[in-house]
């Protein structure tokens, strides 16, 4: 193998790993604060569709990462109107959140299958997925902000005891988790693929909730998380290019069958998971009691 | 110039079911300890929420430092120098102490403060602690010092304690009267909690007497005894429970030899050599301060937990210590855990449905997996009347009784099975003194039958109230038993805080 | 306090007339979101919900339609109710669904030029297997290694369905079909019955139906039932009552997938009569929906069923006759599920008014 290929084969792995290192992140700071949003998939969606409409009308790709990261903002909002006010099962209603994200994405993508782009170069996304890990690293030990953030997501109602807003906190979090994922969809519509197709995501919404229990809540284990699923997909990729007398299919499934595997080796150290994950996650808080 | 801190007027607040408070009206004096005194469900704990600021007040007001003083939050009184140290505490279990002292600081306060600031509390007030240690691995006294400190941090003018002993031992106690005695000295006001008579006299002022929701009596600590203060409290008298050791059988027909059980989990406590024997008719008690243990002990018992590490149980002859809790209730063994909502009841089901979740081998509730809804309808109506369950009928919801009545309702379930054997964790925890008595009568008279029942509880007095026998549980081991008329009280004491002669 | 804000009171029990009103509720805030987007599309909200929900059931081929669609997601719904009155997030029946249609459909195709009584009943049997073991498989994980069920479950249903496309576009493709990705028909009696002649609806309704029925026996009359709904309500009320919790998850998950993959065996051996691709327009994960809006009982989801059927049906009819493409139909789904979980608030809360 030459070092081109080597070199070409590291690059596509960066690229392709990216959307899930934005999406992991996003959801990790929500699940920290003690909120669970199964909804991950149908924000990339929706977040994917509205930057690629909108690039298309106005053709300009500030706007379109802008307006993606608004429609994050929104659907994640509705998620935490409902399960902060409203109280509703974080877990149904994630999952509504994704099945209503698949339908609008579809609906407002349509017209636009198959209709041609420039897409953008991806390197300085690459480069902010590794900055914003790390941010968020510090964020979480190193300010007291971040310490509160935990702290919310450990016990509420501690920390509604010592005066805190667990809501706002929560809220913030929840809406951080949606613009991150709103993000990781438009860089796949508009740097990777770059094109819109109906549930082009294809679960890597739902890689980026394996990847936060993978990284069992800690940062810069996403990075590290998101790079074996990445760097599995590309693998199985170039196999199947190679031309292997073995169906493709069973390479497409090679990075769903490794977030199962990956999830059960870390999953069976009970122990492990009671200690790192969040106590309160999808708990919800109620003030009066 | 007057001299109350805290003028409070009318305060009323009502729950579905229950007025928590009525019209509360005091006055709290600068620079005291003021004792509000009342049984479990008094409204006690409701009226500091208010207080607080975690519960708003349907009516009524609250003059602060002679001014109108309006709290929505706690974070509002806690800007207004009212701090509160909780019963079962507002720490952050998996965060280290230091970052739990972090939390409990204003934004004003710088960080290079803070070591320096510490050290000055912790030498001044008595109140050594160790920064790095996360809480999980600290005693219930080294929690609530963290508490502490963390309010003195914020210099409050107020400071209120809900019932700050009940998690402590003896000698625990004593200390923390030390740290509140300095800090009044300092000129500051302690609202003190309690239900304990002793405490009221020993260390408070001024006593405000609660029951059912309404003050009773506020007035200076010295115009009342022990025995004047517990007829305030009570209402009307109930009678002294007597236990009798006449009826014990000298036959044991349980035994525990020598259990032990690693966990490797920070969050409970390894359980070493245990062994115990219980006689035919006999309560045996086993007191101990929460978190030694208690309740690994108690899922071994019950068979929720049958993964021991090494040793028996032995009941009648039949080694049980692999028997889930359903191959238990067919020995005729029974059992009553501490958390009624959620344990040993479901709140969202019905009475009756409640009876199914233990189900005797005698009770005739399923035929061919079919339930019989009639025959569990009756037992739950039979469970209704023996033991006064208040409760519109047995399809109201568990979780539509007060405590005291659920909990009535749930011993009643496992009593009306004549079991040879009840094993009872906390029976009168957070229930009113009726209920609580109640119960503990029906516990004795149970044994006077010739059941043998084992009772772990926290509260000292309930066992020294209705047991045989007692021992004490510590960081995992048991002491040895004592019988309850002969033991003393300090000896106990010293068992709980771990010193063993 | 804003007093136009209501305050959230806990109730002392939950309210069983607004367990019964909540479903309504969110049809209603639905339909009125819904005329909402029509009118912001431009079109006339009347005439658009009009041809959204009635005019597709205005003959006995639009009802009959209607059942087609209500068969499956119905009987998915309370296979799910199985999983969810415990506690589990089986997610993964769409996956279920494709497995049992492999499975059954296997027969169908080994047998595709016997004509006898029994292979239906075998595809059908087949069909259940197959759903139920691959049910089976987060069940395991759960257990043995206390993996997360969401996520596993949603892993095998992309997995399932690379299985099935290897399987029409490869070993089981048609040899006489132009290299389509479609397998054999099916022989006519590894069919599904029609009920009535010209309209499609099947015996997959009976069965449905019957399966349905079975169901509200267990959960209403049963020890298992009352096992399931205990251990969904508080684990440790089931542990102190000696309830086999691994038993219950396994069984949840088993029956959850069977009665998925009787679904997916239904729809090839009903409507389609084969296999290939796209055998479920995702019914498999509308169907949560449906057991959600049923409120995980039996009579519920069969109201719900249809409901929910009629959107398919009315996105259908939308995107023909007012071009609003069809994917509106997902979008009623997820509304209709945001606003359920929003009223059920109204359960275990009551909202009053206060003035400060």
């Amino acid at each position: 193998m030459s070092i081109e290929l080597i070199i070409g084969i590291l690059e596509i792995i960066l690229i392709a790993t990216t959307p899930l290192v934005f999406a992991g992140i996003g959801e990790l700071v929500t699940e920290k604060s003690g909120v669970l949003n199964l909804g991950v998939e149908g924000m990339m969606l929706v977040g994917a569709v509205t930057a690629f409409v909108t690039l298309v009308i106005t053709g300009n790709y500030f706007f379109a990462f802008l307006i993606s990261i608004l429609s994050g903002v929104i659907m994640s909002g509705l998620f935490a109107i409902l399960v902060l006010f409203l109280m509703s099962n974080q877990i149904a209603t994630g999952l509504a959140l994704t099945i209503f994200g698949i339908g609008l994405s579809s609906m407002l993508g349509k017209e636009y299958i198959g209709t041609p782009i420039d897409g953008l170069s991806p390197w300085f996304f690459v480069i902010f997925s590794f900055v914003i890990v790390f941010f968020i690293s510090y964020f979480f030990y190193k300010t007291k902000m971040g310490l509160i953030l935990r702290a919310v997501g450990e016990s509420h109602n501690s920390a509604h005891a010592l005066g805190y807003s667990v809501i706002k906190i929560r809220f913030l979090s929840i809406l951080f988790g949606g613009s991150m994922c709103a993000l990781a969809g438009s860089y796949i519509s508009i740097c990777y693929a770059p094109m819109w197709q109906e549930g082009m995501t294809a679960g890597r919404g739902w890689i980026a909730l394996a990847l936060v229990v993978f990284a069992t809540w800690k940062p810069e284990r996403v990075l590290i998380g998101a790079y074996i699923f990445g760097g599995v997909t590309i693998l199985q990729m170039n196999l199947q290019a190679l031309g292997l007398r073995f169906p493709g299919q069973f390479f497409s499934m090679a990075p769903y069958i490794a977030t199962i595997v990956v999830l059960v080796l870390i999953s069976s150290n009970r122990l492990r998971i009671k200690l790192s994950a969040p106590a309160s996650l999808t708990i919800p808080f109620y003030k009066g009691r | 110039m007057n001299d109350l801190i805290l003028d409070i007027k009318n305060i009323s607040k009502s729950f579905p079911r229950v007025t928590a408070n009525n019209k509360v009206t005091f006055g709290i004096k600068r620079n005291s300890v003021h004792a509000i005194l009342g049984e479990n469900g008094a409204g006690k704990s409701t009226f500091v929420k208010i207080l607080y600021g975690l519960l708003e007040p349907d009516e009524g007001s609250i003059d602060y430092n002679n001014k109108p003083f309006e709290i929505n939050s706690p974070a509002e009184a806690r800007k207004n120098g009212i701090g509160m140290v909780f019963q079962h505490f507002s720490l952050f279990e998996s965060l280290s102490v230091r970052e739990n002292l972090i939390l409990g600081i204003d934004k004003t306060m710088s960080y290079s403060n803070l070591e320096k600031k510490l050290e000055n509390i912790s030498s001044q007030y008595n109140l050594p602690l160790d920064l790095d240690a996360p809480i999980t691995s600290l005693s219930a006294g080294e929690k609530q010092r963290v508490e502490i400190v963390r309010i003195l941090l914020q210099d409050p003018q107020i400071l209120i304690m809900d019932e700050p002993t009940s998690v402590l031992t003896p000698q625990e106690v004593e200390s923390l009267f030390i740290t509140l005695n300095a800090l009044v000295k300092e000129g500051r006001t302690i609202l003190y909690i309690t239900h304990k008579l002793e405490e009221v006299i020993s260390i408070c002022d001024t006593v405000t007497i609660m029951r059912n929701g309404e003050v009773i009596d506020t007035s200076s600590t010295s115009n009342f005894t022990a025995k004047t203060l517990a007829t305030k409290m009570l209402g009307q008298k109930l009678d002294d429970l007597k236990t009798n050791y006449d009826h014990i059988r000298d036959e044991t027909n349980f035994e525990v030899n020598n259990i032990s059980c690693e966990f490797n989990d920070p969050f409970l406590t390894d359980l070493k050599n245990i062994s115990f024997k219980v006689r035919v008719g006999e309560i045996y008690g086993i007191a101990g301060v929460a978190g030694n243990g208690q309740s690994e002990l108690m899922d071994l018992l019950t068979g929720e937990n049958t993964n021991i590490s090494s040793g028996e149980i032995i009941f009648n002859k039949n080694k049980i210590q692999n028997f889930g809790p359903q191959k238990r209730r067919d020995l005729s063994i029974s059992f009553v855990p501490e958390n009624r909502l959620g344990h040993s009841a479901v709140p969202e089901l019905s009475l009756s449905e409640n009876i199914l979740l233990s189900q005797f081998p005698k009770n005739n509730f399923l035929k061919n997996g079919i339930i019989l809804k009639n025959n569990i309808d009756n037992y739950a109506n039979n469970v209704i009347k023996d033991f006064n369950v208040v409760t519109p009928g047995n399809d109201a919801k568990a979780s539509s009784l007060s405590g005291g009545n659920l909990q009535k309702y749930v011993i009643g379930r496992e009593i009306s099975s004549n079991p040879k054997l009840l094993i009872i964790s906390h029976p009168t925890w957070g229930i009113d003194a009726g209920a609580e008595h109640a119960i503990r009568e029906s516990l004795i008279d149970l044994a006077q039958n010739g059941t043998s029942i084992i009772v772990i509880s926290q509260d000292l007095d309930e066992l020294l109230e209705i047991t045989h026998k007692i021992s004490v549980i510590y960081n995992g081991k048991l002491s040895n038993a004592f019988n309850t008329n002969e033991v003393q009280i300090e000896k106990l004491g010293l068992l709980m805080g771990g010193k063993n002669e | 306090m804003n007093s136009f804000l209501p305050m959230i009171i806990s109730r002392s029990q939950s309210s069983n007339i607004m367990n019964f009103f909540v479903p309504i509720i969110a049809i209603l805030l639905t339909l009125i979101t819904g005329s909402i987007i029509f009118l912001l599309l431009g079109f006339d909200p009347f005439y658009a919900l009009y041809t959204f929900f009635i005019s597709p059931i205005s003959t006995s081929y639009g009802v009959s339609e209607l059942l087609v669609k209500a068969t499956p997601l119905a009987l998915i719904a309370i296979g799910l109710a199985f999983c969810f009155k415990n506690n589990i997030y089986n997610i993964g029946a769409e996956g279920q669904l494709t497995m049992g249609a492999i499975f059954g459909g296997g027969i169908g195709i080994l047998f595709h030029d016997t004509n006898a009584f029994w292979l239906l009943p075998l595809m059908i049997f087949a069909g259940a297997l197959g759903g139920a073991l691959w049910g089976l498989i987060p069940a395991l994980l759960k257990t043995k290694f206390n993996t997360n069920e969401i996520l596993t479950s949603l892993m095998l249903v992309y997995i399932a369905l690379f299985i099935l496309d290897f399987l029409v576009v490869g070993p089981w493709k048609d040899p006489n079909g132009f290299s389509f990705p479609k397998s054999r028909a099916f022989s006519d009696s590894g069919r599904m019955p029609l009920l009535f002649d010209g309209l499609r609806v099947h015996f997959g309704l009976i069965i449905t139906l019957f399966l349905i029925f079975v169901s509200w026996f267990v959960f209403s009359k049963t020890m298992f039932g009352f096992q399931l709904k205990v251990s969904g309500f508080s684990p440790k009320a089931a542990r102190y009552a000696g309830f086999n919790q691994t038993t219950l998850i396994f069984l949840a998950f088993g029956i959850c997938g069977a009665f998925a993959g009787i679904a997916g065996l239904s729809e090839v051996s009903g409507p389609i009569g084969l296999l290939y691709r796209d055998i479920s327009p995702n019914y498999g994960f509308t169907a949560i929906i449906v057991a959600f809006l049923g409120r995980l009982h039996p009579v519920g989801i069969i109201f719900a069923s249809l409901i929910i059927a009629l959107t398919y049906l009315g996105a259908e009819d939308a995107q023909l006759f007012l071009q609003i493409p069809s994917a509106v139909g997902f979008i009623f789904q997820g509304l209709v599920l945001f606003y359920l979980l929003g009223a059920e608030l109204l359960i275990n809360y009551k909202l009053t008014f206060k003035k400060t």
